[in-house]
């Protein structure tokens, strides 16, 4: 497609990052080879072979945890919450110096583009322990008891999509609260944690506070299985969560999980429409899609359907997919092969099913993992492409005729992780909110993020809250234990 | 009520009358209905709005598509004196200067128009004959509106014979903040009438609108009653042109023109001082209303200080290094 004003490539430059020709674990404040099978992480933009990473086996796991342990009892543990928060505070400055150098990385590990990495990700991830640094010493005034305690060792698992976000999410609430951590990031993008684990160095973090263990699947079960763990936090599938429940059932172990959603993003006849196609754009095509709160069905009225859609796809046509590190890049690369195979499957069903399918007429690099914004109208609800996580840029448009008919439609999932509302009549946007069972509900906007915040999801979405006060209990031992 | 559009229309006359296009013509029918049209187009998020052009903002343009802009820019300038010390010579060496903007670099294009007050539009017209280079007056009691309607049709009529064959009007604000939405149309549909050949430019003075949802409304009323241009402010009153106005204004003539076909201009004028601002302005119009409007024919900076950054900039990237103000001329 050729435009009048075109834009010439603005990439930012990946000289800023040095990538090591190979990882080891980060276990007891040391870089230490593990003993699994090591495996590649590629720039899924080119399939580049980036570096080769460690994977942890059990026993590695098993020095990792004991490393928490101790650090739980010797040092973390006793240190005076004010401290604690100091190391927090410390980290956060680090994460705001080193920025740009956390995002070409992470653009270049995960895919996404730079504009989301260096504007969404890093920031808040630094924002996430600038504020549970600030809760380290007021834990007692947080309304969970008079003297809250700490668990112990909490083993984490975090996904790809938002990598060291994620790990933010998960490490800011458990360190303020007194806790230590063993983390598993994705197999896939692994190298922001490892970079995040030097930031740990710099700060001075007494050893074992943090611990990083890299892998696939079996040193995530590693870490969750293991008996000195306390605490599990996951986000990632439903499938794995529900393994994940199984294995902790009957333990002592303390469980959140952040699963999977199906988003309904509903726009009613008297929305600001212009702004609620952006906020549809920003819901479902926002990090490729790869995001659990994705505004992934689209519920219009059906009085506006079609000059909703109509905007819709002037506007995607203005989307910009290419080169993850060009800072004009509105849409990155698919993280990995496999969910590229899984975007297109679905894809592929949504039109047997009978769902009309649209594309922009947009070039794709030839190398690569890439899919084209996608919208598909003509979606029933019995459709799999309105009832399954896509987990890419696949929209699906659902129509509703009155408000009862959209509150039961969107709550008709077995996801319940967010929601968004478009009208411009106040009333109607807190009603419909409370009748919507879903953890996050934005009005008039969506995929907005804050530390302050809690998210977490109704049924299979998950339990357990992540971030504000709330997301402060799952670290913290109950009046009762 | 009645109407009057022509003030020398002798009691008793037909007023003329001016139905909007196809499928908007029985909109004006009545205050109410007028009303109801007008309140009826979808509301603006101004937190949306805001958030849609901050992140246009981070757009990066450079190297070739820098230049480029540049270069469209300066040929969409407005290049605009309005000050109650503007003289002859002052309008003749803006006039000069929009004619040749950069001497010491001749593949430099020139600026779309002069912008003067209508009692001076002779004397830039006569400056600028043979260029094609347009002359644009401001007029209706510019910049505050108020006078009657007699007075601001005169004022049109002058600037008109004076030379200028584009008119900057301004609407009645008083009227619209009361809710008169039918008297602001037809200000404006008795000026255009005014205008004969004249292209039209309505300024809105969205600095006194205040809200978006007003931007919108007074946008629509402006293109309904056939202005050729729809522009933010006079450049008296702070703010003046606004991203999140820009959004607005440019959605604005991007719908007109799905519903109806016909397509409306757009300039933004005052607070436009870097080429940073217009580079962000370009950007805004390519990814809002479309290419279509990337032509000086569609599209206008109203504008004095923004020329001489523009020229500074485009030295920069022929030359390789910044020069200083004394590299451009002083008007």
């Amino acid at each position: 497609m050729t435009s009048l004003f075109e834009y010439a490539p603005a990439p930012e430059s990946r000289s800023i990052v040095d990538i090591a020709p190979s990882y080891g674990l980060f276990i007891d404040g040391e870089f230490v080879d593990g003993t699994g099978e090591p495996f590649k992480t590629v720039n899924p933009a080119t399939e580049e072979v980036l570096t080769e990473v460690s994977a942890a086996s059990e026993a590695d796991v098993d020095r990792a945890v004991r490393a928490a342990r101790r650090a739980f009892e010797k040092t973390w543990g006793p240190m005076r919450p004010a401290d604690r928060g100091k190391y927090l505070f410390r980290i956060a400055r680090l994460l705001q110096e080193r920025a740009r150098e956390f995002a070409v990385l992470e653009s270049l590990d995960n895919g996404k583009p730079i504009r989301e990495s260096r504007d969404v990700d890093i920031p808040l991830a630094a924002a996430h322990f600038f504020y549970h640094a600030g809760w380290a010493d007021k834990l007692e005034h947080a309304g969970l008891g008079p003297a809250p305690k700490p668990l112990g060792v909490a083993g984490q698992v975090i996904p790809w999509n938002f990598p060291l976000l994620m790990l933010a999410w998960k490490v800011a609430p458990a360190l303020a609260t007194g806790n230590t951590v063993v983390l598993k990031p994705a197999e896939t993008t692994p190298l922001t944690a490892l970079l995040f684990a030097e930031v740990c160095r710099q700060a001075d973090l007494p050893p074992g506070v943090v611990n990083i263990v890299t892998g696939a699947g079996g040193t995530g079960r590693a870490v969750v299985e293991h008996d000195d763990v306390d605490k599990v936090a996951f986000t990632g599938s439903t499938e794995v969560g529900r393994s994940i429940a199984r294995a902790v059932a009957g333990t002592r172990k303390k469980l959140t999980l952040e699963l999977g959603g199906k988003a309904a993003n509903i726009v009613f006849d008297d929305a600001p429409i212009d702004q609620a196609v952006e906020g549809i754009v920003q819901g479902i095509f926002f990090n490729q899609g790869h995001v659990c709160c994705a505004g992934s069905r689209l519920l219009v009225q059906e009085s506006i359907h079609d000059e909703v859609i109509a905007s819709l796809q002037r506007r995607i046509g203005t989307l910009r997919v290419g080169d993850p590190l060009d800072k004009n890049t509105d849409i990155g690369a698919i993280n990995s092969a496999e969910q590229l195979a899984r975007i297109r499957e679905l894809s592929d069903i949504g039109e047997a099913e009978g769902a009309q399918r649209w594309q922009p007429a947009c070039e794709l690099p030839d190398r690569g993992y890439w899919f084209p914004p996608t919208v598909f109208t003509d979606v029933s609800p019995a459709h799999r492409i309105a009832r399954d996580e896509v987990f890419g840029p696949v929209l699906s448009v659902l129509t509703f005729r009155t408000p009862d008919e959209a509150v039961a439609k969107a709550n008709n999932s077995t996801y319940g992780l967010s929601a968004g509302i478009w009208s411009e009549k106040g009333s109607r946007i807190l009603k419909i909110a409370d009748q919507l069972r879903a953890g996050v509900v934005w009005a008039n906007t969506f995929n907005k993020f804050d530390p302050t915040s809690p998210f977490g999801g109704y049924k299979q979405s998950g339990y357990g809250r992540e971030g504000g006060r709330h997301g402060l209990a799952a670290y913290l031992k109950g009046a009762d234990q | 009520m009645t109407h009057v559009l022509d003030p020398d229309a002798l009691p008793g006359a037909t007023p003329a009358v001016h139905a909007p296009l196809p499928p908007y013509d029985d909109v004006t029918r009545s205050d109410s209905a007028f009303r109801g049209f007008l309140h009826g187009l979808p509301g603006v998020d101004q937190v949306g709005a805001e958030a849609r052009v901050a992140q246009l903002g981070t757009r990066s343009i450079k190297t070739t598509s820098k230049a480029w802009a540049i270069d469209t820019a300066i040929s969409m300038v407005d290049l605009t004196t309005l000050e109650g010390a503007d003289t002859p010579g002052k309008v003749r060496s803006l006039a000069a200067k929009a004619r040749q903007p950069d001497p010491s670099d001749p593949a430099c294009p020139k600026v779309a128009a002069v912008c003067v007050y209508g009692d001076l539009a002779g004397v830039a017209r006569d400056a600028l004959a043979g260029t094609g280079i347009h002359v644009a007056a401001v007029a209706t009691a510019f910049p505050s509106g108020r006078a009657s309607r007699a007075v601001k049709i005169a004022d049109v009529r002058d600037a008109v014979e004076n030379g200028a064959d584009e008119i900057d009007m301004v609407i009645d604000r008083g009227a619209f903040l009361t809710g008169r939405y039918l008297d602001v149309f037809e200000e404006i549909v008795a000026v255009k009438e005014a205008c004969g050949d004249a292209h039209l430019k309505v300024i809105l003075e969205t600095g006194e609108l205040k809200t978006l949802d007003n931007v919108r409304r007074a946008s629509w009323i402006a293109m309904l009653a056939g202005g050729d241009f729809i522009k933010t402010s006079t450049g008296k009153v702070t703010p003046a042109a606004t991203l999140p106005v820009g959004l607005v204004m440019l959605e604005a003539v991007r719908d007109f023109r799905i519903a109806t076909g016909r397509q409306v201009g757009f300039k933004p004028a005052g607070g436009i001082k870097t080429t940073k601002d217009a580079v962000k302005h370009l950007v805004l119009i390519n990814e809002t209303a479309g290419p279509d409007w990337l032509d000086p024919d569609w599209f206008r900076f109203g504008a004095s200080s923004l020329l001489n950054d523009l020229l500074l900039q485009r030295q920069k990237l022929r030359t390789g290094h910044y020069s200083g103000p004394d590299y451009v001329s002083v008007d």
